[in-house]
């Protein structure tokens, strides 16, 4: 991977930068562990994916199975007509009996017909695809030639062999990228391509500061449309606005993109950095940054304050689910004053994490892809005031006396920028709170 | 290759989740790859279990593919015994582990546990949920009650005079629709027929029980698409007869009485004179009148859709314009039962075409599960769950069964509720443009919230319905309706003063009038000829 663009951050504070401490900060020490992971795959990203990018369709490639979890994780069944399905893989498909590909054009030439709204058709891989080895992205080149230019269809994997939770994302995104149009050559740095799925009114909020520092060319990735597709190519420098898009980033360095090394937007120092280290790298004037952000921060600085009231002090693990959670413990340590006894991740990306890892303080223990059964010791001893964690785990704990937090909240919910940061910290502060009102 | 969006029945591997995660002291390790233990939230949220279930899942990885992924499930079992001391223990594979063919089966027994383990082989790639249930649960009897079975030839020793006759209650499990209220219901009326219950399985058993199940002197089968394959097998191993009568409505529950009384030998002649059940006075109350004839379609599991066919016709004056199951296991009994009402039976378990078929039938009443709620809900048709698959409103936290005589109870209240009370029905005809009493403002017992949505209703015309869940409906609907058929536009004005509710109706009766006699455009006349045509 090549080196980030070095963005000249100086530890003092600079024009009203947050401050970093860090003699209580990083290095950390992680275990880990091997069993039974509790997490989704990454089909899961299906889920939030289909309603970001509104013309495209998602044909997962799968088993009933594969059909069952999507329904289970869409939870109340959102009964509007999903851009999204699963081609059964059955008994004639493995016996021989139908030609895979043949069944597969059938499939896809019967869900275009009645879909003539859709622009972009992906296939998506599932464990079984994988063990019997169907190769979708050959079968995503044929089926490209059959139906360009009305639908581009492409192909990724969010099995559970290979994909955990919100890497499917990462899958999906990186996809995307090698069909991205090139940049025009133009002196670097021309353009800002902001990675990673954002709730719409997240990314408006990012797009009018990002354009009011004067940056040329803000683009997002994955677009609304299809057709809005980012250009990409050297001199255009992007930033992760999620933690897990280890493949994407991979896929758009080899474009000549360039990563502008930051933490992630969650809470009001992670969003000021974040957004400071695109400032900087554009040669974004102090005066002009302080001028844009400062209302937004100070908004958010008000409205964090009543939060810190409820949480402060209070202990929080997590369980490994998203990849977000090495940012959120950073933020609710540091602006909330919580304080992380575990802090569980399915994967820890040493370089995309590293401003975070500096940033989070010193004393919770950092696991990475945990056993579930050995992590629920660990924290059945450790007793937090509240435990971050997927669904089949909450009511088992609350019935414990524990307080929870559902993790896939924070996908399908507006969590980034500065508008947002008291609705995360309320995230936390509600199943709290509600604890103390029950009393029968 | 099947082209799928929701779907009624998840994987085989989920059904015998439901069977280990209502017994207590069995433990399933099933080898899977990691996103499979979604399933586990199944239970958590939508039933709020307060336990996790009791599944070690191997979660097998990429890399592991090829290499040692047989030795995972080894270890996997052995954590799985250490940590959780089980009486015994179930192996599988979902999936994408039937594809790798590790033998689940084999490897279990090479570790040599102190404990029966009991392997199951589900073939996901045919076979759906409640297969697998059945499967499993009859696995289950068959390896842990085998070792006491009858030899060849042996009768039974008949029960010792002065002893109460005892009784298994077979099929019950985890995420069941009421399982659990029906349990203690048909416990209680057991109990009032002097009969104790012996073991109730697999919800509340333990491995343990099941293997005592051979002492009671009959089975009585709550939900055969669970139990039946069992108790075949404890008939032919422990000649235990097993009940074929599903008590759930009045006239079924007594049936079911009589049935047991039958096997059990006891006289339950006063039990059946005496009428517990208020639906049936609550059918004939003067008020319950305007039910009369309400069209209703009933989709389900086949044991619900035959019961609530049957209530409908029977116990409430409705008429049964068409049914159906997802069920392909029991085609031919929700077949007899639609030969019985005179329509066809709808064997499907694509949802598109039951919503085709609902809009087809133009029904008052939908009687389905979760998926046809939310059509019914669309298309502004009143509707009650009757069935799995359901989601957590379906488990209430009042006792709520569906079988026996409260069971009855029960049913009368939750499917007239969401139906138009008579009065209000008559008072919206006679007023129907009175600008708040009016059917969009909705039914005031039901709330604001409720979905009325008058003109969503009805639409066989194809530019109405949603671009993709239509194509099906399309298809059913035009043979009858040709899609020329144009209304005018005081006709559609006048159809708009018909109370929501009957609405669909009145518009299919019109078109197929029109059709009929060849009229187009549809006038204001056509609607009352109509009318005049087909009574109310
Ligand atoms: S883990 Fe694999 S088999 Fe299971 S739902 Fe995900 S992709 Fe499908
Ligand atoms: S609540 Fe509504 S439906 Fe019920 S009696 Fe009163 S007016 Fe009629």
């Amino acid at each position: 991977m090549n080196a980030p663009v070095p963005t000249s951050r100086p530890a003092a504070d600079h024009d009203g930068l947050p401050q970093r401490d860090n003699e209580n900060c990083g290095p950390h020490a992680v275990l880990r562990d091997r069993g039974q992971r509790e997490v989704f795959c990454g089909l899961t990203g299906i889920v939030w994916l289909h309603r970001k990018i509104q013309d495209a369709f998602f044909l997962v490639i799968g088993s009933r199975t594969c059909a069952h979890l999507l329904q289970s994780a869409a939870g109340v069944m959102i009964f509007a007509e999903p851009r999204f399905a699963t081609a059964v893989i059955d008994e004639r498909d493995l016996a021989g009996l139908a030609d895979v590909h043949d069944e597969l054009d059938r499939v896809v030439g019967r869900l275009l017909e009645r879909r003539p709204d859709i622009r972009m058709l992906f296939l998506v891989g599932s464990c079984p695809s994988e063990v019997i080895k169907l190769d979708l992205s050959r079968a995503a080149a044929r089926l490209s030639g059959l139906h360009a230019p009305d639908v581009r269809i492409l192909a990724y994997s969010g099995s559970g062999i290979e994909t955990t939770f919100t890497q499917g994302e990462d899958a999906c995104l990186a996809a995307l990228v090698p069909g991205l149009p090139a940049a025009e050559a133009a002196p670097a740095p021309h353009s800002l391509m902001v990675v990673g799925a954002l709730a719409d009114v997240v990314e408006d909020q990012m797009r009018r500061m990002l354009v009011a520092f004067g940056i040329p060319n803000v683009q997002f990735l994955p677009p609304r449309r299809s057709r809005d597709l980012p250009s990409v190519g050297p001199g255009t420098l992007y930033l992760l606005a999620q933690p897990f898009l280890t493949d994407t980033a991979r896929a758009l360095e080899e474009r000549g993109a360039q990563r502008i090394a930051a933490p992630f937007p969650l809470g009001v120092e992670g969003t000021t950095l974040w957004l400071n280290a695109a400032a900087e790298a554009f040669g974004v004037s102090p005066e002009r940054f302080r001028e844009v952000t400062m209302p937004g921060r100070n908004r958010a600085t008000q409205a964090l304050e009543r939060y810190r009231t409820e949480l402060a002090g209070k202990r929080i693990s997590f369980f490994p689910d998203s990849q977000l959670e090495v940012p959120l413990a950073r933020f609710l340590a540091r602006e909330v004053g919580m304080v992380p006894v575990e802090i569980g991740s399915p994967y820890l990306h040493r370089q995309h994490l590293k401003e975070e890892l500096e940033l989070l303080p010193t004393g919770p223990l950092l696991s990475e892809g945990a056993d579930v059964d050995r992590q629920l010791d660990r924290c059945r001893e450790d007793r937090p005031d509240i435990v971050v964690c997927g669904l089949g785990l909450a009511n088992p704990l609350e019935s414990e006396g524990m307080t929870t937090k559902w993790s896939i909240e924070l996908l399908f919910t507006p969590i980034q920028g500065y508008e947002q940061a008291a609705d995360l910290a309320e995230l936390f502060a509600r199943p709290l709170i509600r604890r103390t009102k029950l009393v029968a | 290759m099947q082209l799928t969006v929701w779907t009624y029945e998840g994987p085989p591997h989920v059904g015998a989740m439901r069977v280990a995660t209502g017994m207590r002291g069995l433990h399933y390790v099933l080898h899977a790859p990691q996103g499979d233990t979604y399933a586990d939230l199944l239970f958590t949220m939508i039933e709020r279990r307060t336990e996790r279930p009791p599944v070690t899942y191997t979660t097998f990885q990429a890399r592991d593919l090829g290499s040692d992924t047989a030795e995972l499930f080894k270890s996997a079992c052995a954590g799985a015994y250490e940590r959780f001391k089980p009486q015994a223990l179930l192996v599988g594979a979902s999936c994408t582990a039937e594809l790798i063919q590790d033998d689940p089966g084999g490897l279990a027994h090479a570790l040599g546990l102190p404990i029966p383990v009991v392997p199951v082989e589900l073939p996901s790639y045919q076979k759906k949920e409640n297969w697998g249930a059945s499967e499993t649960f009859y696995q289950l009897v068959r390896n842990l009650a085998g070792p006491h079975a009858l030899p060849p030839g042996a009768e039974r020793i008949p029960r010792a005079d002065g002893v109460r006759p005892r009784c298994n209650l077979l099929g019950p499990t985890a995420l069941g629709f009421r399982h659990r209220d029906d349990i203690r219901e048909i416990t209680g009326l057991l109990g009032q027929m002097g009969i104790d219950v012996h073991v109730v399985a697999p919800m509340g058993a333990t491995p343990e029980d099941l293997a005592r199940l051979g002492e009671a002197d009959f089975n009585v089968v709550l939900y055969p698409e669970t139990a039946l394959q069992a108790a075949q097998w404890l008939q032919r191993s422990y000649r235990q007869p097993f009940t074929r009568v599903v008590p759930i409505g009045v006239g079924a529950t007594r049936d079911f009485i009589r049935e047991v009384a039958g096997l059990a030998g006891v006289d339950a002649t006063a039990l059946l004179e005496a009428s517990i059940s208020r639906m049936p006075w609550y059918a004939r109350s003067v008020d319950s009148n305007y039910l009369t004839g309400k069209r209703v379609f009933v989709f389900g599991d086949a044991t619900h859709v035959i019961a609530a066919a049957r209530i409908a016709r029977d116990e409430l004056g409705f008429t049964v314009v068409g049914l159906g199951t997802y069920a392909r296991e029991f085609a031919r009994e929700v077949r007899e039962a639609a030969k019985e009402h005179g329509v066809e039976a709808l064997i499907s378990d694509d949802y598109l075409d039951i919503e085709a078929r609902i809009i087809e039938l133009q029904p008052e009443l939908v009687l389905g599960t979760q998926m046809e709620r939310h059509v019914a809900k669309r298309l502004g048709i009143a509707c009650a769950v009757i069935s799995s698959p359901i989601h957590v409103q379906d488990f209430p936290a009042r006792y709520a069964p569906q079988m026996g005589f409260e069971g009855a109870n029960v049913i009368f209240d939750t499917w007239v509720h969401p139906l138009m009370m008579g009065l209000e029905e008559h008072l919206l005809t006679m007023f129907r443009e009175d600008f708040e009493f009016n059917d969009s403002a909705g039914r005031s017992h039901l709330g604001r919230h409720l979905d009325v949505v008058p003109d969503a209703a009805p639409l066989p015309m194809a530019d109405v319905a949603e671009p993709v869940a239509a194509e099906p409906a399309q298809s059913a609907s035009t043979d009858a309706i040709p899609a020329k058929l144009v209304w005018a536009r005081d006709a559609e004005a006048e159809l708009n003063k018909i109370p929501f509710f009957v609405r669909g109706k009145a518009r299919r009766n019109t078109e197929r009038f029109a059709t009929d006699k060849g009229v187009n455009p549809i006038t204001v006349e056509t609607l009352y000829d109509a009318k005049a045509h087909f009574g109310r």
